[in-house]
């Protein structure tokens, strides 16, 4: 249980179940982000203007937190140029054919208690927690 | 009006992912490893968008319409097929190789990191690969029921 950050979790997690919330209430729109940036790039039907006033508020939320002094470490991301980029394309094509991400089926498909979401949120967490466990414990270079 | 509510919710959600810890792949992968030395946040920031969204959603539902359209685009879907089971699991596969899902990878391009521009790129360049495929096969049904048509 290391580096377990329960606090900071559950208030991040409450802000992004507000915004989800508030999306839906406002606007009538579901908050997947992956539909949002198949949108943004004209693969969805439908207006564009909200999805990329979405995405510019996603960006902006760490360079307002940096203007207040709270800079946003550096991702810590693979060394390898190949495994980003296949990962990469594994996650657009993957999100796009399976319907939603983790905020799409994750968070609001279980709220709406859809099956389809539920069936596809147990798949991906067991597909990561494999490829996590393989790439961690089993190849381990 | 929709527009600054949704650059506001925006903003909301990018907060949660930057307050959760979300925004460091490796914390991701903590919480993916569970034979390793797990890391429950991610359960904990799941758990806590459900304790909002499952009444959110409740109360957003029995309204008519949302406050600023005309209509809520809930999504209608119920069958479970193929394509929502291989695209699961390529997400996954490709969630796990690096720890970043579409939210924050696209927060992240806001730190100019070369890597998650290339991530999110290759994101793109997968979504426009399935958004060619799925032209293709419905240009060809079209072309059947064309056939189809003038053989009737």
């Amino acid at each position: 249980m290391a580096n377990f950050s329960p606090f900071s979790a559950a208030i991040g997690g409450a802000l992004i179940g507000l915004s989800a919330v508030l999306l839906m209430l406002l606007t009538g729109r579901l908050a997947g982000i992956s539909g949002i940036l198949a949108g943004c790039l004209g693969f969805e039907m439908g207006d564009k203007s909200w999805r990329i006033a979405f995405m510019a508020g996603l960006v902006l939320a760490p360079l307002i937190s940096g203007a207040f002094g709270h800079t946003v470490p550096m991702p810590e991301m693979p060394a390898n140029w190949s495994t980003i980029v296949a990962a990469g394309l594994l996650v657009g094509f993957g999100t796009r054919l399976g319907s939603g991400c983790t905020s799409g089926h994750g968070i609001c498909g279980i709220a709406r208690i859809s099956a389809r979401s539920i069936t596809a949120t147990a798949i991906f967490m067991t597909a990561a927690i494999a490829i996590v466990a393989l790439t961690r414990h089993v190849f381990a270079g | 009006m929709p527009v600054i509510a949704a650059l506001f919710c925006g903003l909301i959600f990018g907060f949660g992912l930057l307050v959760s810890g979300m925004m460091q792949p490796t914390k991701v992968l903590g919480f993916l490893d569970i034979f390793g030395a797990w890391d429950p946040s991610l359960a904990v920031v799941m758990m806590a968008a459900l304790a909002v969204c499952v009444p959110g959603f409740a109360l957003a539902k029995r309204r008519e319409r949302p406050i600023l359209a005309m209509q809520s685009t809930w999504p209608t879907r119920t069958d479970i097929d193929g394509s929502l089971i291989i695209g699961a699991t390529m997400f996954g596969v490709g969630w796990g190789l690096v720890g970043l899902c579409p939210g924050p990878a696209l927060e992240n391009l806001a730190t100019l990191s070369p890597p998650v521009i290339a991530f999110v790129a290759a994101m793109a360049a997968g979504m426009l690969l399935h958004h060619i495929g799925q032209k293709r096969r419905t240009s060809f049904r079209d072309r059947g029921k064309l056939a189809t048509a003038a053989d009737g």
